[in-house]
């Protein structure tokens, strides 16, 4: 087990190396002038311009402005953006709030999705199965931004039960907006438990578990729900990845100053250093969280060894 | 560990003594949405002390259903047990409330099952299923039904308990995972156990050593043992009485000696010349032909009728005994010998 995760960890150097190419590729290729953009309206003196071009190595040639970059990352040195601000200051500024709003959606992934699932599992066919059936189609099939202006409407705006906007009120003001991005996937986690109980409930060695005379409580719990949060552990587990990589949409209509906001401000103003920081560090989170959820499952799994 | 033994094994052949479980006209059946099925239509039997009853029938004869019922175990909906009963220690299995039949699972009556490799949890080491017995009936701490666990699965002889406790079920071979299952099973020295195809999905040097070790232990225990099977060879070495089952209903039932060797019913007939003997080499097993029947559509009169080289229909029957109409109840045909067939007189040559 050591040695495979030591593996997966060395493999993440060049998928990082090869990500940041990409997106620093991307950003070169925009049009426009980011400079020009910069000065806006107001006419900016040629040497400015030229000063500022030298300054953030805009003048040289693709694979020296990467190589530029990287060298200079290896060293801890993120770099600054074009207001001379340091791009790990912005990282860290807006990193815990993205975490925050992620925890709260996973949170509700685990509570209402799973509790959901179970509940629904046993008694299927049920009146509350065909609620958590009829529900969760919904709000799959409606789109996110939808859902976030009819939760900020009317929890925010008519029923005053939450914060319209901001973060101003601690963990409260992550709640709404936390349940708007977890939305699509309580609902997913609540079909895939829902499913993988109801397979297992069938399962032979749920009927040794009642042959057995243990309690009903019992076979649910341990024999026929322990099995069935495998595959859940494992999709929740690879949805915090995604969720860190903040949410533009719930961010923006929330106005919350996460990660996903900086990055959407940052290629709106051809922030190269800014926006290859941050998704080569989002690109971390997501192999890191998926390599969790590697050895989480052999951990759920016996059957599942990787040596 | 030492189980305690009062009672010494049967004699082959008959019950003995008081008997430890009565089924009385028990009746299963499946609701599903095209409609019913009748899996099990009127079953009776008794079961003493140290006896091995044979429950022998084709696929969907209703053998593991009748025992799963027998259990409390069937799964409801779609199963429903609509008629019968299963008087155990004096008790009325199927009108007991759930919390005291979940009591006499395990201590009372407990189950193996035919394949233990789906049968015992994946997720969960050997030593800790085994140990669930304990802690769920004794209320034993985790680290003393471990402990337990070691000796029992010693007891059921798999090489170095102690060392493989912790080991999960896929780390076992087919026939130590079935020993698992047994070591499960008589954890609580049961006054029955139902075996349901112990042997079928393991080779057959391995399931001689399976049924050697269910007879040590019954002779061990004394507990009743029913052994749910297709397989007449099975049958034959171990088990002193026979119930032959098809379509839901027990066709015929004595002593294994007197039902292999003189056959009371054309069903266990033709059972006995399909079996490939040793003395008739190179000749030709001879079939049952047609299908068991649809359990949702099981045909009037003699369930086997359609089947049946015997069969009288119409002019042929005598009065009130027409295959095709009449439906013919288990009845004793000669002392210790039960058949459901107008004919049996004539099968038995009597």
């Amino acid at each position: 087990m050591g040695r495979y995760v030591a593996r997966r960890l060395l493999l993440t150097i060049p998928v990082m190396l090869g990500a940041s190419f990409l997106i620093f590729a991307m950003v070169f290729a925009l049009p426009g002038d980011p400079i020009a953009a910069l000065a806006g309206d107001r006419p900016i003196a040629p040497a400015v311009a030229a000063q500022l071009r030298d300054d953030f190595n805009l003048g040289d040639p693709l694979w020296l402005q990467y190589a530029k970059y990287v060298g200079d990352l290896v060293q801890g040195d993120f770099g600054t953006d074009f207001a001379g601000r340091p791009v790990l200051d912005t990282i860290l500024q807006r990193l815990p709030v993205t975490a925050k709003l992620a925890l709260v959606a996973v949170l509700f992934e685990i509570v209402i999705g799973i509790v959901a699932g179970v509940l629904a599992g046993i008694r299927r066919n049920s009146f509350f199965d065909n609620l958590v059936l009829v529900s969760t189609t919904i709000v799959v099939s409606v789109p996110i931004l939808v859902l976030a202006f009819l939760a900020q409407f009317v929890f925010g705006l008519k029923l005053e039960l939450f914060p319209i906007a901001g973060v101003r009120d601690g963990w409260y003001s992550y709640l709404l907006p936390g349940l708007v991005l977890a939305a699509g996937s309580v609902a997913y986690v609540a079909r895939l438990t829902r499913t993988s109980m109801a397979e297992n409930l069938r399962a032979d060695y749920v009927r040794t578990a009642r042959a057995k005379g243990l309690k009903p409580s019992t076979v649910v719990v341990r024999h026929t729900l322990r099995n069935s949060l495998i595959p859940v552990v494992t999709f929740i587990g690879a949805d915090i990845g995604t969720l860190m990589g903040g949410a533009i949409v719930t961010e923006t209509v929330f106005n919350i100053p996460g990660i996903g906001r900086a990055v959407f401000e940052s290629i709106q103003r051809q922030e190269g250093a800014v926006v290859v920081g941050i998704v080569t560090l989002l690109v971390f989170f997501f192999i890191f969280f998926n390599l969790v959820v590697d050895v989480l499952y052999a951990v759920l799994d016996p059957r599942i060894r990787y040596d | 560990m030492s189980i305690s033994s009062g009672a010494t094994a049967a004699p082959r052949g008959g019950a003995v003594g008081s008997p430890l479980l009565a089924v009385d006209d028990l009746q299963v059946e499946f609701r599903t949405g095209s409609g019913v099925v009748n899996a099990v239509n009127g079953i009776s039997y008794t079961l003493a002390q140290g006896e091995t009853l044979a429950i022998l029938g084709e696929s969907g004869s209703g053998k593991s259903v009748s025992a799963q019922a027998i259990m409390g175990i069937l799964d409801t909906p779609p199963a429903h047990i609509t008629g019968g009963t299963v008087v155990f220690e004096g008790r009325d299995l199927l009108t007991l409330p759930p919390e005291e039949q979940r009591q006499v699972r395990g201590p009372g009556i407990s189950m193996i099952f035919q394949d233990a490799l789906s049968a015992l949890n994946p997720v969960y080491s050997v030593g800790f299923q085994i140990g669930e017995m304990f802690r769920a009936h004794q209320g034993l701490s985790k680290k003393d039904a471990k402990r337990k666990a070691v000796e029992l699965m010693d007891r059921v002889r798999i090489p170095a308990a102690a060392q493989r406790v912790n080991d999960y079920p896929h780390q076992f071979s087919g026939g130590m995972r079935q020993r698992v299952m047994i070591a499960m099973a008589i954890a609580l020295d049961p006054k029955i156990l139902i075996a349901d195809e112990p042997t079928t999905a393991l080779d057959v040097t391995v399931q001689a050593q399976v049924m050697d070790l269910l007879k040590d232990l019954q002779r061990d225990t004394g507990m009743g043992l029913i052994l749910i099977t297709h397989d007449l060879g099975v049958v034959n070495e171990v088990a002193d009485n026979v119930a032959v089952m098809y379509a839901g209903r027990i066709v015929e039932r004595g002593t294994v000696d007197d039902v292999f060797s003189r056959p009371a019913m054309p069903y266990t007939e033709g059972l006995m010349t399909s079996i490939p003997r040793v003395e008739a080499k190179g000749g030709r097993l001879v079939p049952i032909s047609g299908q068991p029947p649809n359990l949702a559509r099981i045909p009037s009169g003699c369930p086997f009728h359609p089947r049946c080289p015997r069969r009288r229909i119409g002019a042929e029957a005598a009065p009130g005994r027409d295959c095709a109409v009449d439906h013919p109840p288990l009845r004793l045909v000669v002392p210790g010998r039960e058949a459901a067939c107008h004919y049996s007189e004539e099968v038995l040559g009597v």
